[in-house]
């Protein structure tokens, strides 16, 4: 489901004194299937489009295409229930939304609101807790009794009930461990790829944002500056300075790497592993010339 | 909608009414809200209306605005109003259309009480509008001094006070974000039946309160952590500071207050 956002502006509060203007004129299209990452600055206003992608905030300026529906600033949208339906958005801090006495209630309560039925919802939830690597017995503990991480699969497993066909992710693994993060970043992808899913990852992480997206867009001071493909984005360092972020740490090490010994990997990394690779190469190539 | 909502907020500026010592202030609203009650007639409550357009303009706080924020409030004014149209049945009949009888009295008892409403929520607001909190705590923890005599726990009570007024705007924050969780999760508390709405409101009720509980906590332990032990021998770091217009805010009050006993004998 492709998503459009054009000439988007956004003022929070608007016509108080605490009026603050998040967005303008935002443009920036995420095309079907594709994992976009929104990256920026503290502020710059990346959780504020975020909002936009399923409705939950409407533009006061301009219009958002969510698939075939048209959210245009000033014209009341009814309805909006489909949309929130296609799109699933886990918040940053997820596990504040935990409520029910069961993890598997919790984990039923947005599938049933949107009209699964109780076997199907049921099954879903057995399904996710597998696969995020929950034991079985916590569907029946209150999710109150987790762990700080426990808590947060279970509420992404709560969003990945819906089924949507957008998953929207703001800052998914802030908080957990190493591990953990990686653990469920690496799910994300794996459902992206199996299920065609069109991901959208809200990110501070330079290096989530190369590892897996293969499309990012830069948000700066309320502004969608630069969009393109991570290699573009990543290998310009001045860019990335100019909008007070820095390249991933494989390019960074890359960089010194070269700059060292003096020679030109072939490709940038944007993964350790890319890197890894790229030096094996080069260092294999240097072997054979000598 | 929650962003709106204007109880307990502070809005900082540099109006007459800001820059007024916190104890007259409060003073100031208490007083008013006996004065209130002298009121009794058109012109004694058209005069109170007035004045406090008067504090309004003086706050430099845009009507628009306080209108804009306090609509809660008009819904419940508007209930009182019509309970008074309907249920006085004195004076003149005005209106008699089947089973609706509006009186003379009720009508005016209606218009009073919505005005007399309306004066003291502007009033209290204008407080918390212009005063920051903490402001609001010395202001009352030092008037209410007296009664450590009398064992009362004074700074704990400004102090409780303080921090209920601190949290009120986080906890509408976050009331905002949780109902956009689960809104995105499909639940829905502004359509649907009643009992739909009713019961999209557990949802909701229980992560704020879980949140709120965690946030209590955090605070005892940061206070705690801070050496924070009561009242007792602390210091100030801000000074209070009465000044001409302080004493002059009284003084106009009082002659308020005479105009109004004027007209009402």
């Amino acid at each position: 489901m492709d998503i459009l956002l054009q000439e988007v502006g956004y003022s929070y509060a608007k016509d108080t004194p605490f009026e603050k203007r998040a967005l303008t004129d935002v443009s920036l299209h995420i095309p079907s299937g594709s994992y976009t990452a929104i990256i920026g600055h503290t502020g710059s206003g990346k959780s504020t489009v975020l909002q936009h992608l399923n409705a939950l905030l409407k533009p006061t300026e301009g219009s958002v295409m969510i698939g075939e529906r048209k959210i245009k600033a000033g014209v009341k949208a009814k309805n909006l229930r489909d949309v929130r339906r296609q799109v699933g958005i886990v918040f940053q801090f997820p596990e504040q939304q935990l409520f029910d006495e069961t993890v598997l209630k919790d984990i039923m309560f947005g599938p049933l609101n949107y009209g699964v039925s109780e076997e199907e919802a049921s099954r879903r939830a057995h399904e996710l807790v597998d696969q995020l690597g929950l034991p079985p017995e916590v569907l029946t503990k209150s999710p109150f009794d987790l762990s700080g991480g426990q808590m947060r699969r279970v509420a992404i497993a709560g969003v990945l009930a819906m089924e949507p066909d957008v998953l929207v992710l703001d800052e998914p693994t802030a908080g957990l461990d190493p591990r953990g993060r990686r653990e469920i970043m690496d799910l994300f992808h794996r459902l992206h790829i199996e299920k065609g899913l069109t991901t959208v990852l809200v990110t501070h992480s330079m290096e989530d944002a190369a590892r897996y997206a293969d499309n990012v867009a830069i948000m700066h001071n309320g502004r969608c500056v630069v969009t393109g493909e991570p290699v573009e984005i990543f290998s310009n360092e001045e860019q990335l300075r100019d909008y007070r972020l820095e390249p991933p740490r494989s390019i960074r090490l890359q960089q010194k790497f070269e700059e060292k010994l003096g020679i030109k990997l072939d490709s940038i990394s944007l993964t350790e592993e890319a890197l890894a690779k790229n030096i094996a190469l080069a260092l294999s190539e240097g072997r054979d010339s000598e | 909608m929650m962003e709106k909502m204007i109880f307990g907020r502070f809005i900082p500026g540099d109006s007459l009414i800001h820059r007024m010592d916190p104890r007259a202030k409060i003073s100031f609203v208490f007083v008013f809200i006996a004065i209130v009650f002298i009121a009794n007639s058109a012109e004694t409550y058209g005069i109170l209306l007035g004045f406090t357009l008067l504090v309004v303009f003086l706050s430099k706080i845009r009507l628009y605005f306080l209108i804009n924020g306090l609509k809660p409030v008009f819904i419940l004014l508007i209930f009182t109003f019509l309970l008074h149209i309907f249920f006085t049945r004195e004076g003149e009949l005005l209106v008699d259309i089947g089973f609706i009888k509006i009186y003379e009295e009720g009508l005016r008892q209606g218009i009073f009480i919505s005005i007399r409403f309306l004066v003291l929520v502007f009033v209290t607001s204008i407080l918390t509008l212009t005063t920051s909190p903490i402001s609001i705590t010395d202001g009352i923890e030092v008037l209410l001094g007296p009664f450590k005599r009398v064992k009362l726990p004074v700074h704990e009570l400004a102090l409780m006070m303080s921090i209920s007024l601190r949290f009120i705007p986080t906890l509408m924050d976050e009331t905002g974000k949780i109902l956009k969780a689960q809104m995105a999760r499909g639940s829905d508390i502004g359509s649907g039946p009643v009992k739909e709405r009713i019961k999209a409101v557990v949802p909701l009720l229980i992560p704020l309160f879980v949140s709120a509980f965690k946030r209590a906590e955090d605070l005892a332990t940061a206070m705690e952590v801070r050496g924070y032990r009561g009242g007792e021998g602390r210091t100030r770091y801000r000074q209070l500071n009465w000044r001409l217009i302080d004493s002059l805010s009284l003084v106009v009050l009082a002659g308020l207050a005479g105009i109004l006993v004027y007209f009402r004998l």
